[in-house]
């Protein structure tokens, strides 16, 4: 980690709460990715379509208008193996949707209403991730 | 139209806080799972950061009737668990682990995260898709 990254991760996360504090205040709605997205894949959001798709659409285009802002070549590092992407992307999308919610709706609006819900998602998907870099990464040795 | 443009405003922040935060590099948050690996604490600092301003925002529903649109809160949710939301939970850790995205990032990186966002973001709407058939299966085991 370079030294500073932990205040940018601060300010992010700033940032990342006032995105779901604004929406909780304004709409009246919890602000979470995974149900955003899933509500206008799986039709069953598609009631209130016009505010996912402005949501959506603005957390696409906003940070691709900051990109020239940064000096290094922004990356997401992404592996360039398909089939773990494939896997990852397939679990990602079936597990948020079982759990109705990911780390912006369980973690970030969850765990801030003291919700248990959104507390046991939290510490389940976080226990999950790290048994996956065990597995995969430490063990296996393909990620 | 008031809705949608607080829709835009909150989306567009909640892109600018991912990619101000690191969030949004996979190495980053593969490096905060991997506990035995070169440890990356950030995501601490990010998801900390985000709960301060929530905390204050849940205790301002309780001084208002509504939402400054006229709708209500959202309610307290159901405080059962449920097998669902732990198997989801551990399901959607298992894909976050792999490739180091959710779903908030994955959508923000779309303009540069190139044909592998795109791979993993038509992936996840894939497993969106097949979910409710996979609950519909899962709770029938369930009440067996």
């Amino acid at each position: 980690m370079i030294e500073t990254d932990w205040i940018w991760g601060l300010v992010g996360g700033l940032m990342i709460g006032t995105a779901a504090a604004i929406f909780l205040l304004g709409n009246g709605r919890i602000m979470g990715a995974s149900g955003m997205i899933g509500g206008l894949v799986d039709r069953s959001g598609l009631g209130n379509w016009a505010e996912r798709v402005a949501f959506l659409a603005a957390l696409v285009v906003v940070p691709a208008l900051m990109l020239p802002l940064y000096n290094v070549e922004v990356s997401t590092n992404i592996t360039s193996n398909l089939g773990i992407i494939i896997a990852g992307g397939l679990l990602v999308g079936i597990g948020t949707r079982l759990a109705n919610g990911c780390t912006s709706g369980h973690g970030v609006c969850g765990i801030s209403r003291f919700s248990l819900r959104g507390i046991v998602a939290t510490v389940f998907y976080l226990l999950a991730g790290g048994i996956a870099m065990v597995l995969f990464r430490h063990l296996l040795g393909v990620i | 139209m008031q809705r949608i443009v607080i829709a835009a405003i909150s989306g567009g922040l909640f892109g600018a806080g991912l990619l101000v935060s690191g969030m949004t590099d996979t190495t980053k948050v593969q490096g905060w799972l991997d506990i035995f690996g070169a440890w990356d604490p950030t995501l601490a600092f990010v998801l900390g950061g985000a709960i301060l301003p929530m905390l204050l925002a849940w205790h301002m529903t309780t001084k208002r009737a509504h939402a400054l649109v006229g709708e209500p809160f959202p309610a307290k949710p159901d405080p059962r668990l449920g097998h669902n939301l732990v198997l989801g939970s551990v399901l959607f850790g298992m894909g976050w682990g792999l490739v180091g995205l959710c779903p908030g990032p994955a959508i923000a990186s779309l303009s540069w995260g190139g044909a592998g966002g795109i791979a993993f973001i038509l992936s996840m709407i894939a497993g969106m898709l097949i979910a409710p058939p996979i609950r519909q299966r899962i709770d029938q085991l369930a009440a067996l």
